[in-house]
């Protein structure tokens, strides 16, 4: 076990450093963009005075370096600073009643994020796994090829027209499920559940085909080795040989698609939100870099980047959890 | 016309032409009831300070809902009071006296009188404020409180048009010492109060109990604003029933929502304006027979056809629009005339001449193709455009206002004299055609005297000469006028009569609108 834990302290560590790389990298892309917050904020409005006044407001006027490391050294305390859109808009009414911090203004649409991603996970990943497992037991049948097929074309088609689709069956013919999943504080579960169903759908979609692959894939592989062969040959049935014989042992690179699956529902859903005006945190991203907030850019880069290395840490530890050879190595 | 028999309709027929006459609704208004609203305009950074306000759905949510103006333009354009109940005004229209309505409270109880409008006024004010209405407070002098509910103002210079401008949608009146809380909560005097807010989400208002408006207006019971900035989305969502009403119809998909029997389209043109100002202080549209020559090589029926597919109306090179007091809709119609063109071109002493037009999607949706429409057209007169595509980033700050001749838009104003001294008026620093006194004497002059006239047929006349004046020697080519197009569910019932000065009658869908 103690070799275990080094790999996570190791791979925490190399996380660090790459979450300091990824905010270099974000800051000096978003300053490269045309334009800055100022400019972008008061549009028609921006005469050269305006400009100067929000500059000097919110410090753009200081070196980029200067900028960086302000908020390295804000951020390493663990404060994140203020978005611009925020602060510009307390000093416009020179009260402070609406300069919130990036953190206080993130969390309510990270916790929805997390939810969808959480509602989509709890569908799709059974559900590939699943029709992994009956594709690889009648493989080549014609289940296995519609399966394929089906899959294939969802991961294929844009994401807008998947949830079009969904929206034509499932809100517009036969209303089931609203297409509307704006959700608030004061829903209780269930109807978060029943707004949060057509964008978890459309995600469950765009993410089986590639679990679904790979879970097919890896039983397949190992089905010609002779352990596999040594089962069958005993009488055992054909489920039984793939989940308790083959199953455990395609765990691992099973488990890394999950992960990276995962990873996207935390980070690639802006489409769907939009779609579907769901409130999470791709909106805000997305708008923020529109109007050059790199505060709030920087956020949910670090937000994003973090997913991607602990659930990449994650798949890996669970892979080496799953393979007796790795948990014991001589 | 709902539950009314054939026979039972000939029978009220001749008493609903009678009361058609006497300018009593034909309908009543129903009480009761809910209305979802599905807005686009929201942003996450909204809040109830007024001040703040550029978008439409905290414009719909504090000027229509939950906030009261001294005064509010009615839904044919014409003013009526609000919080004030009359005014009156000196001779020279410096003097301004507003009664104000007795017996009104704040939702947290609070009585409204003449220190909350001073107070209210003076948030605009400051030197660090960035408020839009800040020009217009900053024209007030002085500030009298005669008695609790009657107040008046000494303006700097005579404007005709103050009461108008008292129904500026920033110009919200909150309760004075407890301005803070109000903008955190949201307590105004408008018809609902709010139960809940969500900034860039959702805003929930109750119909505010005891309100002076009685049962003239606010006839629903609870009033629900959904943000959705996404045309799809939107279209959606009322689709299914999910929302009664939505703004910002995407023109290409009207169509389907006319087809569906359920709902209804609003359409109105208001003073909303897509235009080209030329630089007049730089050649070669210092020169007004260049500036004649553009005026009529540019085919405005055919942006109107194309750029807008149909849901706008021609423009006559001046912002004044439809939703003017004083818009002069008589004025010959400037229109594409190629031998013209070539006659005003050859005054000026060429045969063809070269130019530079900038354009970009950040002016308006399609500016771009309007601008090589543009280029078509004239090049029949000799007048070679070169369509200069600008980045959308940064276009405000980069190209309008310094490039020569490019692609703009404009809301409007509710009033002749806040366009044009917001844009027209000689050294303002939105005058985007950089028209100066030397080349607008005239126009200068009579914006001055206009200001300050009180007899409404003498100011038809002065704005009048400068809608013409514009119109011949102007410096902006105002090609067309886009229309507010929403759509409503049957299950809402709206007035015949639709205000055009903003989307979603005025934005007071909560405030005219019924359960049908």
């Amino acid at each position: 076990m103690g070799n275990v834990l080094t790999i996570i302290f190791q791979r925490l560590a190399l996380g660090l450093l790459t979450l300091l790389i990824v905010s270099v990298v974000i800051f000096v892309a978003v300053n490269l963009l045309p334009g800055d917050f100022a400019q972008s904020i008061l549009g028609q409005a921006a005469t050269p005075e305006a400009v100067a006044s929000i500059r000097r407001d919110l410090g753009l006027d200081q070196p980029m370096v200067t900028r960086y490391f302000d908020w390295l050294g804000g951020a390493l305390r663990g404060d994140f600073g203020s978005s611009f859109a925020r602060a510009n808009f307390a000093s416009f009414s020179g009260t402070n009643s609406g300069a919130t911090t990036v953190a206080e203004q993130i969390a309510p649409l990270f916790a929805n994020t997390m939810f969808l991603a959480m509602v989509t996970a709890a569908i799709a990943v059974p559900f590939a796994i699943i029709l992994g497992i009956l594709a690889a037991l009648y493989r080549n049948s014609v289940f296995d090829r519609a399966t394929n097929i089906f899959t294939l074309s969802s991961i294929s088609s844009p994401e807008f027209f998947l949830a079009y689709i969904l929206i034509l069956f499932f809100a517009v013919l036969n209303p089931i499920f609203p297409s509307l999943s704006t959700i608030f504080d004061d829903m209780s579960f269930s109807e978060r559940l029943e707004k949060s169903m057509l964008p978890a759908l459309t995600l469950t979609l765009v993410v089986t085909a590639h679990m679904m692959r790979m879970t097919r894939a890896a039983i397949i592989n190992l089905l010609a080795s002779s352990y596999i062969e040594m089962a069958r040959l005993k009488g055992l049935s054909p489920m039984r040989v793939i989940v308790i014989h083959a199953l455990p042992n395609a765990l691992a690179p099973i488990i890394n698609v999950i992960a990276l699956n995962l990873a996207y529902l935390i980070t690639g859903v802006v489409v769907v939100e939009v779609v579907f005006v769901y409130p999470g945190i791709g909106q805000l991203f997305v708008d923020s870099v529109k109007i050059r907030d790199i505060p709030v850019v920087q956020a949910c880069c670090l937000i994003f980047a973090t997913a991607f290395i602990l659930l990449n840490l994650t798949a890996d530890i669970m892979s080496i959890l799953s393979n007796p050879r790795l948990r014991h190595p001589k | 016309m709902n539950g009314i028999s054939r026979r039972g309709l000939l029978q009220t027929g001749v008493a609903a032409g009678v009361l058609g006459l006497s300018g009593m609704p034909l309908r009543a208004q129903t009480r009761g009831g809910k209305l979802t609203a599905g807005l686009g305009g929201a942003n996450t950074t909204d809040s109830w300070d007024g001040r703040t306000h550029s978008d439409i759905f905290m414009i719909a949510a504090a000027h229509g809902t939950v906030f009261d103006c001294l005064t509010e333009v009615a839904a044919d354009g014409s003013l009526k009071g609000e919080l004030a109940e009359s005014w009156e005004a000196s001779a020279d229209a410096k003097t301004w006296t507003f009664n104000l309505r007795q017996g009104v409270t704040f939702h947290n109880g609070k009585p409204f009188g003449a220190d909350d409008v001073i107070a209210s006024l003076n948030m605009h004010l400051g030197e660090d404020s960035k408020s839009a209405a800040k020009p217009i407070v900053e024209a007030i002098t002085e500030m009298t409180k005669v008695t609790d509910h009657q107040i008046q103002f000494t303006l700097a210079n005579g404007n005709a048009d103050f009461p108008y401008l008292m129904s500026d949608y920033h110009i919200l009146m909150f309760p004075a010492g407890q301005i803070d809380e109000a903008i955190a909560n949201g307590i105004g005097t408008g018809l609902y109060q709010v139960v809940s807010f969500d900034p860039g989400v959702r805003f929930v208002g109750r119909r505010y109990d005891d309100h002076y408006k009685g049962d003239s207006a606010g006839f629903f019971d609870e009033v629900e604003f959904i943000a959705i900035n996404d045309n799809t989305a939107r279209m959606n969502a009322l689709m299914t029933g999910q929302v009664d009403t939505i703004n910002r119809i995407d023109f290409k998909t009207e169509a389907l929502l006319k087809a569906n029997p359920a709902l209804r389209i609003q359409e109105v043109t208001g003073n909303q304006h897509y235009s080209f100002p030329m630089l007049t202080n730089t050649a070669p549209y210092d020169d007004v027979n260049v500036r004649r020559a553009l005026k009529y090589g540019i085919n405005r029926q055919e942006m109107v056809d194309k750029i807008l597919l149909g849901h706008g109306q021609v423009g006559n090179d001046t912002p004044i629009g439809p939703a003017n007091q004083y818009f002069a809709a008589e004025m010959e119609q400037l229109t594409y005339d190629p031998d013209q063109a070539k006659y005003y071109l050859q005054q000026a002493g060429l045969d063809s001449i070269d130019i530079d037009l900038s354009a970009s999607s950040a002016a308006f949706e399609g500016a771009v193709d309007a601008a090589q429409l543009f280029q078509a057209t004239a090049s029949a007169a000799g007048i070679n455009i070169n369509v200069v595509q600008e980045p959308a980033d940064g276009y405000w700050s980069n190209v309008w206002l310094k490039k020569p001749f490019c692609a703009c838009y404009w809301s409007g104003r509710a009033t002749e004299d806040w366009m044009f001294s917001t844009s027209y008026e000689a050294g303002v620093p939105w005058n985007d055609s950089q028209w100066d006194d030397d080349d607008s004497a005239r126009f200068q002059e009579l914006l001055l005297s206009a200001r300050a006239e009180l007899d409404s047929d003498k100011r038809r006349e002065q704005y009048g000469e400068m809608q013409q004046i514009l119109r011949d020697d102007g410096g902006v080519l105002i090609p067309m006028f886009a229309n507010y197009v929403q759509a409503v569910n049957n299950r809402i019932a709206s007035p015949d009569t639709i205000g055009n000065l903003w989307q979603m009658d005025n934005a007071r869908m909560a405030e005219r609108w019924s359960v049908a």
